[in-house]
Formats: C-alpha cells, structure tokens, sequence
C-alpha cells in the first residue's frame, strides 16, 4: 500500500437534471481505494452505488453531473479530464464489469475477436500477436478449450462463461482498478461463487483493486478487505469487512444485516425489532380432515424437440433415416420426477438454473402439457386436462401461482385494484362491482397494502408494493396450492424480509400448501417443511429442510451449500448456534 | 413495513398522461408546432366550410386567373374560383379520407397482427405472407389498381390507401404482441380464468395502443399523400371538387404560364399537412415511450 490511494473520491456530488429540477443520486461522500485493496460498496436499489462507480467511470449519462467534489485517480482529476484521456484511462487504467453478461457482449461478433478489439485499442498490438494474447486471456479465466472457445459467439456461452469474457475483456489491458457491477447477479450460487473466486484471484495476483458492488452483504464480507455501507446516496458506515459484518455501527447496516437470510435464522428474526406485530389472523383448520396428499406427482416428464428436429431439416432427416425418430431427438427438461405436497406443507423446490424447476412448476400449474407421468390434484387426475381447457375449469381456482417478477406479472395498464379483480371477476362468484371492490379492499388488508393504493398503476408502486399486489391476486380464490417462483429474487432484502413473513403469515391463517422454487437455499430455509433439490431433470435430494441443509447426502446438495457467500470469520461463530436452532 | 411510503402523488392515468403530454409539447418546441398545426387542420376541417369568404365551387370567368390579392388571398383559378376557400374546404374531405382509412387499416392490420403475434402457428404465416403479398407491389402503384378496378369513388380510396398500408400495421402490431405473449402478465391472465381471445382484447391489445396509435399519425400522412395522389393522376376524387390532389393537378397546367398559385397553394396545404402528421408521431413516440426519444 502506498501513501496516496488510487482512488480518491472527495465529497462527491452527483446529481441528474429530471423533470421536477434537480435530484441528487449521491450527496457528499468520500471513498478511497488503495493500491491492491478490495472495496465492497453495498446499498439496496436505489442506494447511489452504482451512480458512484459510474462517476468515477466517467460514464453518467447526458442527464448526470458532478457539482461538486474531486475524483482522483492515480493524481488525475477525473471531474476536469479531457474526454480524450479518459478514453484512454478506461479500459487501459480502470475497467468496469456489468451485471447482465450477455449485454455487455457484442451478439453478433466473436468472443475471441471481442477481446483482440480491447487489445488493439489500447496495446497497439501487431495482428498475429494478439490472437495468441486473446488464447492466452481466455485461458486465464478458466474457459475450457480457450482455442475452439475463441470461435464462439455469446449465445453459444452460458451465462457463468459469458462473464468470464466479459472479466477476460476488463482485464485484458491488465488496469490498475476493476470496478464490478453486481457481477454475479443472476448467475446460480456455484456459478457465483466461482465468477468470484476467480475475479479475487486475479486481480490479487496482478496487484489490482477492486471495487465490488453488490446488494450481497454476505457476498461483500466474503470477498472485501473493507466494506462502505450507501443508504439513499449517503454512506452510512465504511469501515473494514470484519467490524461491519460482526459489529454494525449504523441502524442501516444492522437493519441490512438482520433482513439478511442466514443460517440460525428464523423469518421472525429478518424484520426490524421495532416491527409492528403483524395482525394476528385467526388460524383456519384444514379445509379437508383426509390425510391423503394434496398433490401427488409421479414419473412426470417433459420432453421439447431438440434445435433442428423439426422443420424441413428435420423431416427430410426423418424421411431419409426411416422409420421413426430415434429418442436423442428430444430433450428432458423434466425426467421422471415424483414428490407429494400435504396440505398446509411448504415444499421447496430448488435447484440451478437449466435444472427442470420452473418446467416442473408450470406443468403442475397446468399452463403447458406434460409429456408423460400423472399430476394427481386431491385425488383428481388433472394432469391429463390439456391446458388450454384448463382455465376455465373450476379447478383453476385451486392452484395458483405468485411471479417471480412482480413488474412483468402486473398488467401495465390495469391499477391495482383490477389486477387484483381479475380473478374474482373471471372464476369467482362473486358478482357486481361492489361486491367485488370490498373483496379487494378484503384482500389488500390481508396482505398489507394500504387502500389508497389500489387504484394506482404498477409503475406508481415500489417493487414491495407490486409484490403484495401479485400475492393478493394469487390468494384471491382461496386456491389450496400456491406455487411461489421465486417470489423476492428481485426485491431489495429488507423488502424480501417483509414479504416471506407475509407469506408465511398466509399460509398459516388461509390454510394454503406452497411449493416455493428458488435457487436461493437460505430464503427456502426459513419458508419451506421440505425440500426437493433438483439437477438436470431429476431429483438428487429430498428431505426435511433442516436435515438436507444440515446433513446433505447428495454431493450436489453439498455443493449448492458450499457455493452460498460465508465470510470465513463468522463461520465458526454460528455454527454452533445453527446446530441449537435448527 | 417500511417499504409502503407513498412516493407518487397519487394520480389517475389520464390526468398522469396529460401531464406528460403537456411536459412534451412545452419541453419539445417541434412538437408543440406540430400539436399547433394540427389543431389548424381540425378546425379547418371542421368548420371551414362555414366561414371561407366564397363558394368553392362558383365559377366567376371575369375574375379568373387573377394573382394573390387583398379580395382573393390565394388568387383564382382558370374558372375564377376563390384558391383560398378551395383549399380550406377541401380540408375536410382529404381530413376524411385520411382518418377513415388509417382508422379501417388500424381494425385489419392491428387485429390481424396482435393475432399473429400472440398466437403464432398457421394465424401467423397466413397474416405474414398477405402482407408480403402487398409488400410485393409498389404501393402506389397497387393503390391505383385497386381504385381503378373498383371504381373512381372516395370509399374505393379509402379501401385502397387502407390496403396498402395494412403490412405495416400488420407488422408492428405482430412485432410488440409476440414479445408479450410470454409476458408474466399473460401467464397471470391465463391463471386468473381468462380465455385465450380475452387475454387478446383485454389484456395485449391495450398494452400496444400507444404504439398503434404513433402509427397511426405516422401513417396519416402518407394516406393523405395517397388519397391526393390518386386524385392527381386521375384516379381519385373528380373535379370540380374541392380537393387537393385535383387543384395541383389542375394548376400544374398554368404553372409554366406563370400562374403559380394555382397549384402553389393546394400543395403547400399538402406539405404542411403531412409534415404535420409526421412531427405529430415523432412527438407522440415521445409521450408513450420515453425511451425512444431522440
């Protein structure tokens, strides 16, 4: 470490010209980055943390502007530089990593091709060299057969490996500094866990710092030297990884903490301690006294054509080889799986991405046909009901569905309170505007939306606010299954702390059963009795959820647990205390 | 419960909507031209018939051929008719011709295409190729011979400008109904009970209005063009009425005499007219969809 820090950020100031005059996204903060140091920058959504990065970058949009403050990076004054240096700083000095992979890649060009176009600019290369340097980078962010890989378009990558270039290409000038935007989200847990290991070992190796963004605080203590807390455009708390995970100075940063989904946790302990009690519900007894499973599934499969099995290709291949096709034409999203809900169960239902859940999940929904196997709804073999008769039936209105983006499943154009209607008005018998106005009215107390809400548009509401809305829609036909697709993958942790209470406080005074499908084993611990690991179609694990998680049996399970961001001086903390608890 | 604090004023969508608009024209100075010029046009077509100073169609022979004066605005033509009242009048039927054929290629072209886009399959390759089909043709071209195998009337026009224009309704409405048609919101649609043709109409098709209704404006210019084109060669709207198309057509004859307001003015409302349409969409892609703005 030097005595003049890398970055130096000086009571910045950013602030963006809108309509209503001006706001300010950041307010007077200071940040350092010395020679070699990770820096973890930690906020929720609309926190300033990335409109801070972006400043240092230099690359706010023609809206953004910097009134007061001083970057200083390597003694140059970002705030004053031409854009001509600038130019030449990023990418060769500092370089930036993108949340979303694939859009930061050209779709169009290849990978290899992508990384040589960074070398050219800021290296001046000669032609044959780079290809070789281009191999070389690869090679060095693990990319399995770096020579046949250079070939690859982005669509021929999967996302993990998608990053991995885009980490190729921002170190490819080997900069002094990486800024990683939310690197790793989007990505499954071994997936992040191995982007991670890899940025850290990198840029440790190269002397590089880092600043690594992310709404992860567990992420952050994993791989930080120091951690600065943003809140609403200010930091609220900077100090190094250990003290701000073992001993939060600021209410925010405890809040953060405590709304974070651990180990030793109980969904009680997420909420604020100054939390107001949540309405206590009067507890239904189950709707039905028969033991019998609520949904029982067995040998179900689902099978799509493989790329270029149909079409003329695909029939001229038919009619050339005889006979029917053979089996390799077709693809297992779903191989012969079979599991039970109980009524008033959570299941959980968990696994990477690719690995058949959200297939499982929409065929128990009946919105596509199975391919094989039997979906028993309550004794009633629904499985065989094709689903586009489904929606009307009145079974419908037994199994429902929560989304996983609360945005996307809200019609843009429909307020709250029609969206919520929608159901009642389709397959209810409730009948006359009145009446179904007081069920909505019903149905957003019991979910905790405040009334005046109602009559607003989804894009008037925060992201909790659009959640409630999905839940209140799913719960509005008292349906006895609930399937929950990850329901807070993209709310804010505090937010997602509120809304697993709420579902939990459902589940328990409207008497539903839950299959919950996520890929996150720390929220299916505290919602979920059972859990059903799944990989490549098939069940590896299923068990308790205390004993899986605790007592994994599968190696993939293990894994998975493995893979979930641990800061290593905790780790021998609470254990002990997980052992008590669970 | 932190996370229920009101931020938004609370509002209805249409105050919301006119609020932006305002924001729009007030912010984008073309824009509010273009809503200026267009509000001209309307009152024209509504009430200009009523208040033009002479008969449009009255032919004075003492008075003809005369330049722009303070008596004729627009000076008169080969038959003494007043150009200024010709023009203001002929508003209304070129106005007509041009909000009812993009409102008819709007029913075809809109619900064929969100057909198409959501429902894929067979829908999508028959409304696909018919609009290839047109594609196919110089459109002109084809407008003529739907006109001149029909017949020389303002329905047949409208038919034919409605024709031609149907692929790039089709098209666009295809386009944002098939990224839709995964949309949660469908899914939600779907499981609330919602029979397929309903999630359709109530649930696509509103969701692509505002893009619809851009085309609209954008496609309302070329239909004027259209309209007063086949007038011009012949095909359209027959003399002695009032119409655009006809009056440059008539007046090119006497432009090479130096009589140039003749056909001067009539094209000049042409101009402006389609100009107009054309700021109008730029400004209406402006207040639905912010993130196209250039």
């Amino acid at each position: 470490m030097t005595a003049i820090p890398l970055l130096d950020v000086r009571d910045l100031t950013v602030e963006f010209s809108t309509r209503r005059g001006a706001v300010r996204a950041v307010e007077h903060i200071d940040l350092t980055v010395a020679k070699g140091e990770t820096v973890g920058i930690v906020g929720e959504s609309g926190s300033g943390k990335s409109v801070t990065s972006y400043a240092v970058m230099r690359i706010l949009d023609r809206a953004g502007r910097i009134p007061e403050g001083t970057i200083r990076f390597t003694g140059i004054d970002v705030t004053a530089a031409s854009e001509d240096d600038m130019r030449q700083l990023r990418g060769r000095e500092m370089s930036m990593i993108f949340q979303n992979p694939r859009a930061a890649l050209n779709p169009i060009r290849k990978v290899g091709r992508q990384i040589e176009d960074v070398l050219t600019e800021h290296v001046k290369a000669s032609s044959h060299e780079v290809s070789e340097k281009a191999i070389e980078i690869l090679d060095q962010v693990r990319i399995a057969r770096p020579r046949e890989r250079y070939h690859a378009y982005p669509f021929e990558l999967s996302g993990g490996m998608c990053q991995r270039v885009v980490i190729a290409l921002a170190l490819a000038c080997r900069p002094q500094l990486l800024i990683a935007d939310e690197p790793t989200t989007g990505l499954d847990v071994t997936t992040q866990k191995a982007v991670m290991d890899l940025i850290v070992e990198l840029t440790r190796e190269r002397a590089m710092s880092t600043i690594l963004i992310t709404h992860d605080l567990g992420l952050a203590a994993t791989y930080c030297d120091r951690i600065v807390v943003m809140e609403k455009g200010h930091i609220v708390e900077s100090a190094d990884a250990r003290a701000v995970f073992t001993a939060p100075s600021h209410d925010y940063t405890r809040k953060l903490m405590r709304a974070t989904p651990r180990a030793g946790a109980s969904l009680r302990d997420l909420l604020p301690e100054t939390a107001p009690a949540t309405a206590s519900v009067t507890k239904l007894s189950p709707r039905s006294e028969s033991r019998a499973p609520l949904l029982l599934v067995q040998r179900l499969v689902k099978e799509y054509p493989r790329k270029g099995s149909t079409g003329f290709r695909g029939i001229f291949d038919k009619l050339t080889r005889g006979g029917p096709a053979p089996e390799p034409d077709m693809f297992r999203a779903v191989d012969g799986i079979s599991f039970t809900i109980n009524r008033g169960e959570s299941v959980g239902l968990v696994g990477e991405s690719g690995c058949g859940k959200s297939t499982t999940s929409t065929m128990i929904m009946r919105l596509i046909d199975k391919s094989d196997g039997m979906i028993m709804f309550d004794g009633e073999n629904i499985g065989d009901i094709p689903a586009r008769q489904f929606s009307r039936l009145p079974q419908r209105r037994r199994i429902q569905m929560v989304f996983q983006d609360p945005t996307d499943s809200l019609n843009p154009r429909f307020t709250a309170a029609r969206a919520i209607a929608d159901p009642i008005l389709r397959l209810s018998d409730i009948k006359g505007a009145d009446a179904v106005r007081a069920r909505c009215e019903e149905l957003a107390r019991q979910v905790g939306l405040p009334l005046e809400l109602l009559d607003r548009f989804p894009h008037q509401l925060s992201g909790g606010q659009k959640a409630r809305v999905g839940i209140a829609r799913a719960i509005a036909l008292q349906p006895e299954l609930v399937i929950l697709d990850e329901p807070t993958a993209a709310l804010d942790v505090s937010v997602q702390a509120v809304v697993l209470n709420l579902l939990q406080d459902l589940k328990e005074s409207l008497g539903m059963s839950y299959l919950f499908v996520s890929h996150d084993l720390n929220v299916v611990r505290l919602l979920c009795d059972r859990v059903i690991v799944m990989k490549a179609g098939k069940i590896v694990e299923e068990g308790p959820t205390e004993r899986v998680l605790s007592a994994p049996e599968a190696q993939y399970t293990r894994d998975l647990i493995a893979a979930i961001p641990h800061p290593t001086f905790v780790s021998q903390h609470t254990e002990p205390h997980r052992a008590a608890t669970l | 419960m932190t996370d229920i604090v009101a931020t938004h004023r609370p509002s209805s969508g249409i105050a919301a909507t006119l609020r932006h608009a305002r924001y729009v024209v007030s912010e984008n100075r073309v824009t509010g031209f273009a809503f200026g010029l267009f509000l001209v046009i309307v009152l024209a077509a509504l009430i200009g018939p009523y208040v033009v100073p002479y008969d449009p169609l009255a032919s004075n022979t003492t008075a003809a051929l005369k330049p722009p004066s303070m008596q004729h605005w627009f000076g008169t033509d080969q038959l003494g008719r007043d150009v200024f009242a010709r023009v203001i009048v002929a508003t209304r039927l070129d106005f007509v011709i041009a909000v009812t054929s993009v409102a008819l290629v709007f029913l075809m072209g809109g619900l064929a295409g969100v057909a198409a886009g959501f429902f894929g399959g067979w829908t999508d390759r028959v409304v696909g190729r018919v609009a290839d089909t047109i594609m196919a043709f110089p459109l002109f071209v084809l407008a003529m011979g739907i006109v001149a195998a029909m017949g020389n009337t303002v329905q047949n026009i409208v038919i034919a400008t409605a024709i031609v224009n149907f692929p790039l309704y089709a098209r666009v409405a295809r386009a944002e109904a098939n990224v839709r048609r995964e949309a949660g919101f469908v899914l939600a649609a779907r499981l609330s009970g919602n029979s397929e043709v309903r999630i359709v109409l109530a649930h696509v098709l509103p969701n692509i209005m505002p893009i619809m209704i851009v085309q609209m404006s954008l496609t309302m210019g070329y239909a004027i063009l259209n309209a007063a084109g086949l007038s011009f060669i012949g095909l359209g709207v027959r003399p002695p009425t009032a119409e655009w198309g006809i009056m440059v057509a008539e007046g090119a004859a006497f432009m090479v005499s130096g009589e140039w307001w003749i056909a001067f003015f009539p094209g000049a409302a042409l101009m402006l007219a389609v100009f107009c349409f054309n700021l109008l969409g730029d400004g209406l892609r402006d207040i639905v969809d912010p993130q196209r703005r250039t």
